[in-house]
């Protein structure tokens, strides 16, 4: 049988060519994969990583569906690094968007408040609030956050769907389940005439690289990776781990709200049932592609982004089942962690043992 | 509906022998769908690529069709319809509610583009809705309950408290009370659309309290599952023909069939008059039709089939007067007949229903 050991001293040079080792690695397989289904490869892998570079309305797309997963991807990178399994950020995404729905289809226009920063804290606050459920739990109780934050995320879809089918449904929409529109000033100013891109590209980059900067430049962030790294020592250090727990699950949920926000006042206009949501699921991929570093976090939501687009286009250029496009991000994911296992890891045969 | 199915077939097959060599030397009209559930749900979204697959078949080298499944009712389904646009589809259908808002910024970006939203109600000059009057079904559904029940009592698994539901528990009570006035109906709201062990669930509760007869407008088989665990019970499929998952409890089914709509609109693209509308066919038009009447006696299935005749020739109209609702004001006068955008914001329970109505 195979065994791993680890790596006495982890190769540097490796490390840093890792991740272009795994994209080589699967646009190989992918090439077999699709030289398997009957296509050209070359014209596959072309769809696949180029089609969404092809023009300035695609090449913005993939900054709108990277915003959502690097806003939340970096905030779990801070909260996994400090050994907090925030599972439910797609929860608090959906708070966020209800925050923001209540700022916007509530405030009157000739309000004071009446500006898009409002939906925008009242999300980022909300989805804080939400996050707090399971600190609260797991700090005075000991419950296992993992569980909370994922059992919070279905009731915040089910709230989301009662809001929207009930009280804060819009009366002239023949019943169906939706509220008004947003008015205009609570729409995320657009970037680029003629895309969807919009201000979050900015509070996107800020945050990671904010947090970036966090994470390697303040006592914050030393303890924060103290913590998550050597419990004991963080003991010792006189650390508070209670502190700790609060603020990485405040400061994902608080991201993963802005998030939300931003994309119901940004792509979407209103709220609905579904409003995206599931990108908090992704971000959990996009913080550990990333390495659990908030800036390449950032780099990780820009994979993903490129790779969900070209999945939908392989369906529409190559007339490619949906299942294939997942069969292929799971390969690039499944290449970028076995490669880093490998940097770290050396794999050895071992003589089966008897029982 | 036969006659326009053989006209259709007709027209197309004339406009292939007549246009044969322009249409080769044409590029092939580009269709594209996009769909809010995967191909294999058995459902909603097979139906519509039952639908496509059937523009294939009618067309062959003249069109070309793609698709995009599991596009999910956000922020997704804009990029993907533009995406469909630049790439040279020219006639595209949006195939659940949720898409309306992208399908309505879509459609203005790209004014020499077509396209058809199912369910909606928005419309522009390059945009068209459609859907189904599948309470004309529902109809006679109640017929056969209302001839098959001993108890008196129907169990009705709703999905959600929209008029669509709504039209369709009281067409179905209507039915009912046309054979069997002193029959009751209960509501029971599974809050989804597609959750089978909610929906058996709701089915079982019903039968509990005495129901022998289940309708269900919700999407998966369960509730007909569980009327055929309970041995005697009696159930209606749902979209599709589901006599698979409950041999001898199935009576019939409402099959949603969008092939006549979809082969029809194709047709007009190609002949170039093509235009925006608002389409809401029922069982004349072919959109709406009943799988085979079984487990029941011969009596009752005549009269399934005379309902279907009279309903799909005009000569019964499901929602003609007098209709009162179950708190006594009455809806529609006698000698009158409900109009459509009545029907599209139904909010009332007609009386016999019994069950929560939120506001």
């Amino acid at each position: 049988m195979i065994r791993l050991e680890p790596r006495a001293a982890p190769s540097k040079l490796m490390a840093t060519l890792s991740p272009l080792i795994a994209i080589l690695l699967t646009l190989i397989a992918g090439a077999l994969l699709f030289a398997a289904l009957g296509q050209n490869p070359w014209r596959a892998l072309r769809v696949y990583f180029l089609s969404p570079f092809d023009d300035a309305y695609m090449r913005a797309e993939v900054l709108v569906k990277a915003v959502p997963l690097a806003l939340m991807g970096a905030g779990l990178a801070v909260c996994f690094r400090a050994n907090v399994w925030n599972i439910g950020a797609a929860g608090q995404f959906t708070l966020g968007a209800i925050g923001a729905g209540a700022a916007a289809l509530f405030i009157p226009a000739e309000s004071p408040f009446a500006m898009l920063a409002v939906p925008l804290i009242a999300g980022a606050l909300c989805g804080m609030a939400w996050a707090a459920v399971p600190a609260a739990l797991r700090t005075r109780l000991g419950v296992n956050e993992i569980l909370v934050s994922l059992m919070l995320t279905y009731v915040a879809a089910l709230l989301l769907d009662w809001l929207v089918r009930g009280p804060w449904r819009n009366p002239r929409g023949f019943g169906f389940p939706q509220t008004n529109a947003f008015p205009d000033w609570a729409h995320a100013p657009i970037l680029v005439e003629g895309t969807r891109l919009h201000v979050g590209a900015f509070l996107a980059v800020a945050a990671a690289l904010g947090l970036g900067l966090m994470m390697s430049r303040t006592l914050r962030g030393l303890r924060l990776r103290v913590t998550g790294g050597a419990p004991r020592a963080a003991r010792f250090a006189g650390f508070s781990a209670a502190g700790d727990v609060w603020f990485a699950l405040l400061l994902s949920g608080g991201l993963a709200g802005l998030a939300g926000a931003l994309e119901a006042t940004s792509t979407v206009g209103r709220l609905q049932p579904e409003i995206g949501a599931q990108a908090g699921f992704t971000a959990i991929i996009v913080a550990f592609l990333g390495r659990l570093n908030p800036i390449g976090a950032l780099l990780g939501a820009l994979v993903l982004a490129v790779s969900a687009i070209g999945g939908e286009n392989a369906q529409i250029l190559l007339n490619l089942p949906k299942n294939v496009a997942g069969v292929f991000q799971g390969m690039l994911l499944f290449f970028l962690l076995a490669c880093d296992a490998l940097i770290n890891y050396r794999p050895r045969l071992v003589a089966r043992r008897r029982a | 509906m036969i006659l326009r199915r053989s006209l259709l077939i007709g027209a197309a097959a004339l406009a292939m022998a007549s246009g044969a060599p322009a249409a080769f030397a044409e590029e092939p009209l580009k269709i594209g769908f996009i769909y809010v559930g995967p191909i294999g749900d058995f459902g909603w979204s097979y139906q519509h690529d039952q639908g496509r697959l059937a523009l294939e078949k009618e067309f062959g080298d003249r069109v070309q069709t793609t698709y995009v499944e599991s596009v999910p009712e956000g922020p997704d389904a804009e990029r993907v319809l533009r995406q469909l646009a630049t790439s040279g589809h020219k006639l595209i259908f949006a195939t659940s509610f949720g898409f309306m808002d992208a399908t309505a910024k879509v459609a203005k970006a790209f004014p020499d583009v077509k396209f058809e939203h199912a369910t909606g109600y928005t419309r522009a000059d390059n945009l068209a809705t459609y859907s189904g009057r599948f309470e004309e079904g529902r109809y006679i559904l109640g017929v056969i309950a209302g001839k098959t029940t001993q108890s008196g009592k129907i169990g009705y698994i709703g999905a959600f408290p929209i008029p669509e539901v709504l039209r369709g528990v009281n067409a179905f009570t209507l039915g009912l009370q046309s054979v069997n006035p002193e029959a009751t109906v209960s509501v029971v709201w599974a809050n989804t659309w597609y959750d089978p062990g909610k929906e058996a669930d709701a089915a079982r509760a019903v039968i509990a309290q005495g129901a022998d007869v289940i309708a269900q407008h919700t999407d998966s088989p369960a509730p007909l599952q569980a009327a055929e665990n309970s041995g005697t019970v009696k159930a209606f499929g749902q979209a599709s023909d589901m006599i698979k998952f409950a041999p001898t409890a199935q009576l019939t089914a409402i099959v949603d069939d969008w092939a006549p709509y979809y082969i029809g609109r194709v047709q007009a693209v190609l002949d170039g008059t093509w235009e925006s509308q608002d389409h809401w066919g029922g069982l004349a038009a072919g959109d709406v039709h009943m799988a085979p009447y079984t487990n029941m006696p011969d009596e009752v299935k005549a009269l399934a089939e005379e309902t279907q005749a009279k309903i799909a020739s005009g000569e019964l109209n499901i929602f003609s007067g007098p209709i009162s609702d179950r708190d006594g004001t009455e809806r529609v006068a006698a000698g009158e007949a409900l109009d459509d955008a009545a029907q599209l914001e139904m909010n009332w329970f007609v009386k016999g229903v019994q069950g929560d109505l939120p506001d």
